[in-house]
């Protein structure tokens, strides 16, 4: 498994400011879309692998989504989603709490979950990026209510 | 008597009441035990820091001289054992959100507050132990102390605020507000730079 660590995230990061300010990367930016960043804290309890599923547990949340090509912006199909959560039916480590989904032709994901609950302070999903084709990004978005019953995350990824 | 009375029936109140609202809170059917007592351990915490202020102060009814520095001092042991239950707790339920918040690179603010008051309370705690061994004046113990003391609660506070966790609202308002104004009416009686002030003006 190549899971970004801290250390690499700050280290891409660094170095992308740095050629950045530099002006060495300034057609990407003329070009359009830049690549989301991976959240602090988004790969934790990841389990790597989760199956694609048509719905965790017994559903009744949506976590939906749309995942483009850094650059250009364009959909990107067949990407494969990896969703979890500390929902009503387990923590974020439980197996169960883990599924996957892919993106249809317009780029777009969405799963049906159990209700996200606040653990660790904030009621929060996960989702990764992890295949490969592009740079891992895990994402940790936060919902503006608990009682709110979908959350959205979108990704820009970058060519590996 | 009827003022002792009342006194011990509105702290009990005013510590009781949020720890039993946590823990009819909805979210505990959605936590493993040892989340459950993780979080309870905070609450307890947070309890604690109002007691301690007004032993203190020495404004507890009932309790001789004696009797309030000793539970000063065993409150202050009970604060130390319910973080290390309450990171202990968080640390078995979910490892890498700990290890963030212990090493400031978590994403939720709360957590750096939570973990500076942790290390005020272990300082405190430390120095409370060597205090004899420290040979420093009664003066600036009492400046340390309350310097870290403060730290604490104010840590403290502003974690439990802005965590949405098994504490009502309005009770956990309440007990902060409590917990800040025993804070600094301990402050304001205590006036722990008296000596300070005392001494130059003899210097002079």
């Amino acid at each position: 498994m190549t899971n970004p660590t801290r250390r690499t995230v700050i280290a891409t990061g660094a170095a992308t400011a740095l050629t950045a300010t530099g002006g060495l990367i300034t057609p990407a930016r003329a070009q359009g879309l830049a690549p989301t960043p991976t959240m602090r804290g988004g790969s934790n309890n990841y389990r790597p692998d989760a199956p694609i599923v048509d719905k965790i547990g017994g559903g009744g949340f949506w976590m939906s989504g749309t995942v483009r090509r850094a650059g250009d912006g364009t959909p990107l199909e067949g990407i494969r989603i990896q969703i979890w959560a500390h929902t009503t039916e387990g923590h974020e480590r439980d197996w169960h709490s883990h599924g996957a989904t892919l993106t249809d032709a317009s780029g777009v994901f969405r799963l049906e979950m159990p209700q996200i609950v606040p653990a660790f302070g904030q009621a929060h999903g996960h989702l990764a990026y992890d295949s490969g084709d592009f740079e891992t990004v895990f994402l940790r978005p936060v919902m503006p209510s608990p009682n709110d019953t979908s959350l959205t995350a979108d990704f820009v990824l970058q060519p590996a | 008597m009827i003022r002792s009375v009342a006194i011990w029936a509105g702290l009990g109140i005013a510590t009781l009441v949020p720890i039993a609202i946590a823990a009819t809170s909805p979210l505990l059917q959605w936590r493993e035990p040892v989340y459950i007592i993780a979080g309870f351990a905070g609450v307890i915490a947070l309890a604690n820091l109002l007691l301690q202020p007004l032993l203190a102060m020495g404004v507890l009814p009932g309790l001789s001289a004696q009797q309030t520095r000793r539970t000063h001092r065993i409150l202050g042991a009970l604060l130390v054992a319910a973080i290390v239950v309450h990171v202990g707790g968080l640390w078995i339920t979910s490892p890498p959100d700990v290890i963030d918040a212990l090493t400031f690179t978590s994403p939720t603010p709360f957590s750096a507050w939570g973990v500076i008051a942790m290390w005020a309370a272990f300082s405190a705690a430390a120095l409370a132990l060597i205090r004899k061994r420290l040979k420093i004046r009664p003066t600036l113990w009492r400046i340390g102390h309350t310097i870290l003391v403060s730290i604490i609660a104010i840590g403290t506070i502003i974690h439990a605020i802005l965590i949405d966790g098994t504490m009502g609202i309005t009770s956990k308002l309440a007990l902060c507000a409590l917990v800040a104004l025993a804070l600094g009416l301990a402050i304001r009686t205590l006036r722990p730079w008296a000596g300070l002030k005392r001494r130059s003006t003899t210097q002079n």
